[in-house]
């Protein structure tokens, strides 16, 4: 049945009669990752075999990154911990494009995190570059005007060959796609691992803001409404690339259900979807749109399955109308093309003129595709022939699910047995100050400034904290003085330890460092990056890390509004430490009182909030000085973590800080040596009171705790809101001077600090 | 009567929306010009914000400067009409003759983006509320922020007073002479690559130096009204 | 010692923005009947005769181009090999 013609090469049109014809035929599904009985399946639900296209549409809709077959059994638990209360804000939730969070007075705002991993790995530019983009159409596709981003990167070692071909190429991609947008990028995390390397991680952060009646969803209602796919032309972008390249193996793909060899490499273009971002914008305006649905992973595929079946369940699409970019696609690869920066639109009959009309003022091509019908059929045509016949909700919603075998890995009780009690600690005053000082110019807590100064955090003129301040903060509009805080974390080695307990400490230090610019944390976005799901062990850490979350979050009340989900990042048998990125927003009544990071001015008191125990398994002190990892990570109570964010909350609105910096990778040390690096200033400081060590006491990662500086006469409010609330405190000591002077250590001078702490990435990068 | 002051935007243009409120805290009008016009609506200067128009694509500023609405803007500008250009609009008057020299990209051959001290070294109808010889910060954030230019033309600007604004530490982006900044021999038109835009509010800049910038060209139109 | 030419290009199905742009400024200024612009690099590379035919082809295909999405043309210039 495949005889090709023999003068094109392309094979004659595997149309649904001719499938229902030749029911012997054999198909390649094994080539698209589908397994014997999910194959079987598609044929129970057609009642014949599927056409070349249907078998394309399944195969992509029916892998792991697109269906969730392996984590939805899990991810239930998100919704089952999320109360009716924590809900009260929430406009849209997990299993829309992104979560939409009622912030007041007629605005919201809407936030989300995913992964582009693996393309990322495959060329390090266009792939980090399309991750931004696509994130972006997530957010444009709620009816929200993009404002901002952010990302966390996870890379090999610094020195890693590499390193030196993936870092500088995707910190180069999200710069030149985020730049070129116009979003002023936040800043986020650049995390070195061996464990990355083969395995980089992409995960980038959009947040758009929206007026609440603006609200768009991803649904196809009212029959005889037009179906208008608009944007960038459709090429030969990424065939079959979504089930290939979450498929673990990283063979050449590409082939999909195609016939040629193709590339599997996407190209974004900014440019692009600055005009298709301002189009939809002038479209949402004027009321043009019904539904609207992007473009991604899975393109054509996904966006008819997915609006037919969230709709009036039929619609008829003529594949005659798609505007191609390369000539002779066949059907399978017109749906399943990964051409970048597309939507697709719902729109009324009466409204198409008006529609086009705009489209065409910003120069984008937009054709009527298709529209929506009666009854229950997904069907597609090409050259007059229908090609596709399938119910759309088999193909978007009823993929297969799957409980996967998960256990705790023998050798957890190894790994926590090794902790850090045998490690030699530093002393003397000398040898505190050394390790001070080579914690901070580690590439694990190096300035990020090689990589932040590639990204433009001005544009728009709304942000008032961007990288280094834990949590950027972004004004949402200038009639008003409200805005929002995000901080995206994840500290991976304790999540290695207990993927748990490493998941509650993400969402609590993600939540501190909200917190600790004054703004009040009310909802979380998730990426779980993790290894294979077929790993039992793997599975284990990701129904944990879950698990943990999402209880977690119940504990805080702030309910987790979207996500993703990243398998199989492993070379070989070695998985990636389990990274469940957790992204916090955060809201602030006035941007004018928002707490700025660092130490405040000379004079001001530097006090410590939160108590420190002797907890150095894990933490970058034994990473960094002894190459160990082992034990178990901090305590995490959340209801401390929600204390200190109290604490901050009521302290900002009454002006009582002049500096703020949470604690976390580094312990005190770190933090002070941020505070002084990046204010330029010294302070004079005693360790706290206590019975710990000079090294535990500088070190320790204990969570709940922040670095405040504090007017003087602001000290005594302070005080009081402490007693009031139970929040432990300790005055250390002055801002002041150019010498970080801590008691039992060396001084430490200002401006050797700084040359130390930014000269690690750029002698490695840029040798 | 308020002064307006037109702001381009070409498909790609970023900055618009804050050479717009720039143009507000300075007191005057923003008119929003689009790159089809071809009629400035009256306006009494135009700024060229900062972006990527039209992607940037073949060269920086190189396609927007053949767009309608600087036909216009060439013609009101050799007239006299102050103009300013931002980062990209720099680019676009260099492309579109009305500035002498070309924008290249910056010798790490990376986009920068931080906070950056100027001098002022030209009075101008967009500095002339600042002392020849002051510093402003204001933030840079460019990958194609490296002007060239050949030794004459260098040595002209420097003899005519039209280096507007020098970087007062060497130019991270390989600028010949350390130039920010330069104008037309009148002294009407000028681009820098940095962006005062930016500097108009502590809240969201380095400080409000920038401002500065809106200011003068105000003062000049009322002083000629 | 010869001169070597090598063009490289975005292959025919990778997506070409800048080529895309020049186009449609084309259409812009007026000018028609231009119906593809695709916009690449040009080398040249002054080359003694230790340097092979196939060497050539190793500097363009790991150094030049970047095989995952673009295509290259090597020639030489002089030295009659072509």
């Amino acid at each position: 049945m495949t005889v090709q013609d023999q003068a094109t090469g392309i094979p004659p049109l595997d149309t649904v009669a001719n499938a229902a014809a030749t029911p012997e035929h054999e198909q390649p599904y094994a080539a698209l990752g589908l397994r014997d009985e999910e194959y079987a399946r598609i044929r129970e639900i057609l009642g014949r075999r599927p056409t070349d296209a249907e078998l394309a549409m399944y195969s992509v809709m029916w892998s792991e990154h697109c269906s969730y077959k392996s984590s939805k059994v899990h991810l239930r638990r998100f919704g089952e911990t999320t109360t009716d209360e924590m809900r009260r804000h929430l406009l849209a939730g997990i299993g829309e494009n992104a979560g939409v969070i009622d912030v007041g007075d007629g605005w919201a705002v809407t936030f989300k995190i995913e992964s582009h991993n693996h393309p990322s790995y495959v060329e390090p530019h266009q792939g980090a570059a399309t991750g931004v983009g696509g994130i972006v159409r997530d957010i444009m596709a709620m009816g929200a005007r993009p404002v901002a981003v952010m990302d966390g990167l996870r890379v090999g070692p610094l020195d890693a060959p590499d390193t030196a071909r993936v870092l500088p190429g995707v910190v180069s991609g999200v710069g030149f796609y985020g730049n070129c947008l116009g979003l002023p990028n936040l800043g986020g995390e650049v995390v070195f691992d061996p464990t990355y390397a083969g395995n980089p991680l992409v995960n980038a952060l959009c947040v758009g803001v929206l007026r609440v009646e603006d609200l768009h969803l991803a649904f196809a209602s009212g029959v005889g409404n037009k179906i208008v796919l608009f944007g960038a032309r459709t090429g030969l972008d990424g065939i079959g690339g979504v089930s290939v390249l979450a498929s673990e193996t990283f063979g050449e793909g590409g082939e999909g259900a195609g016939r040629r060899k193709l590339p599997s490499v996407q190209v974004g273009d900014p440019f692009a979807e600055k005009v298709l971002i301002e189009c939809c914008l002038e479209l949402y305006r004027a009321g043009l749109v019904v539904g609207i649905q992007d473009l991604g992973g899975a393109g054509l595929s996904c966006a008819t399955s997915e609006l037919a079946s969230a709709g009036d369940g039929g619609m008829e699409i003529d594949l005659d109308q798609v505007h191609l970019r390369a000539t002779g696609m066949t059907p399978a690869e017109i749906l399943s093309s990964e051409s970048q920066e597309r939507m697709c639109a719902v729109v009324t009959p009466e409204n198409v003129d008006a529609f086009m009309a705009v489209c065409e003022r910003w120069d984008v091509t937009a054709r009527v595709i298709g529209e929506v019908t009666d009854g229950e059929h997904l069907r597609i045509r090409s050259a007059g022939e229908v090609v596709v016949d399938v119910p759309p909700r088999t193909v978007a919603h009823d993929g297969p699910v799957y409980s996967r075998p998960y256990a705790r890995p023998d050798s957890q009780d190894a790994l926590q047995a090794s902790t850090t009690a045998g490690l030699a600690r530093p002393g003397t005053p000398a040898e505190l100050a050394e390790q001070i000082v080579a914690l901070a110019s580690s590439p694990q807590l190096a300035s990020r400034a090689w990589v932040t100064e590639q990204y433009d955090r001005y544009v728009r003129g709304n942000t008032a904290a961007a990288t280094p301040a834990d949590a950027g903060v972004l004004r949402l509009d200038e009639s008003s003085d409200r805005g929002i805080a995000l901080a995206i974390d994840c500290n991976a080695r304790f999540c290695l330890l207990d993927p748990r307990e490493g998941a509650r400490l993400a969402l609590a230090e993600s939540v501190r460092n909200v917190a600790s610019s004054g703004a009040r944390p009310v909802a979380v976005s998730d990426c779980l990056n993790f290894g294979s799901p077929e790993d039992p062990a793997v599975m284990w850490q990701f129904a944990e890390a879950v698990d943990g979350l999402a209880q977690a979050c119940a504990e805080l009340g702030i309910p987790v509004t979207g996500g993703n989900v990243s398998f199989y990042n492993q070379t070989a048998t070695t998985a990636i430490l389990p990274t469940p990125v957790v992204g916090v927003l955060g809201l602030v009544d006035d941007v004018h009182r928002a707490v700025p990071h660092g130490f405040g001015a000379p004079g001001d008191a530097v006090w410590l909030l939160g108590e420190t125990a002797d907890e150095l398994d894990g933490s970058a002190w034994a990473g960094v000085v002894h190459d160990h990892l082992g034990g178990r990570p901090p305590r995490c109570d959340l209801a401390v973590e929600a204390r200190l964010a109290g604490v901050m909350a009521d302290g900002a609105a009454r002006d009582l800080f002049s500096g703020a910096h949470d604690l976390s990778d580094g312990g005190l040390a770190q933090a002070l040596v941020e505070c002084a690096v990046d204010s330029r200033i010294g302070a004079a400081v005693t360790l706290p009171p206590g019975e710990l060590d000079p090294a535990a006491a500088l070190f320790s990662e204990s969570a709940a705790r922040m670095l405040v500086s504090v007017p003087a006469g602001a000290e005594a409010d302070l005080a009081r809101l402490c007693v009031e609330v139970g929040q432990p405190a300790a005055r250390l000591g002055e801002v002041g001077g150019d010498v970080l002077a801590i008691a039992g250590v060396d001084p430490l001078d200002v401006a050797e600090l700084v040359i130390a702490h930014a000269a690690t990435l750029p002698s490695v990068l840029d040798a | 009567m308020t002064a307006r002051i037109g702001v381009i935007t070409f498909p790609g243009t970023l900055d618009d929306v804050d050479a717009a409120r720039a143009v507000r805290y300075a007191g005057a009008e923003a008119v929003s010009l689009w790159h089809r016009d071809t009629d400035l609506q009256g306006v009494d200067a135009v700024v060229v914000p900062g972006g990527f128009s039209y992607g940037d694509y073949l060269r920086a500023g190189a396609i927007a400067a053949r767009s309608p609405v600087m036909g216009p803007v060439v013609d009101a500008a050799r007239r006299g009409m102050p103009v300013l250009g931002i980062c990209n609009g720099f680019q676009i008057l260099c492309e579109a003759g009305l500035l002498p020299g070309a924008l290249v990209r910056n010798t790490g051959l990376r986009f920068i983006c931080r906070e950056i001290r100027l001098r002022v070294e030209a009075d101008t109808a967009w500095t002339s509320g600042f002392e020849v010889g002051s510093a402003i910060t204001v933030p840079l954030k460019s990958g194609e922020g490296r002007f060239v230019a050949d030794a004459e033309t260098l040595d002209r600007l420097e003899g005519e007073g039209r280096v507007v604004f020098r970087y007062a530490e060497p130019a991270p982006n390989g600028a010949l002479r350390d130039i920010a900044g330069v104008c037309s021999t009148d002294g009407r038109v000028v681009g820098l690559m940095p962006h005062p835009e930016h500097a108009i509010d502590p809240l969201t800049g380095p400080g409000a130096d920038g401002l500065g910038l809106f200011t003068s060209v105000l003062g000049r139109l009322t002083a000629a009204a | 010692m010869a001169r070597v030419i090598v063009d490289v290009l975005p292959k025919a199905e990778i997506l070409d923005p800048q080529g895309q742009a020049v186009a449609r400024a084309m259409g812009r200024l007026g000018v028609s009947g231009v119906a593809d612009v695709r916009q690449g690099k040009h080398f040249v590379l002054e080359v003694d005769d230790s340097v092979d035919d196939a060497e050539l082809e190793r500097i363009a295909e790991t150094l030049l181009a970047n095989p995952v999405m673009e295509e290259w043309i090597v020639r030489r210039e002089r030295n009659g090999q072509s």
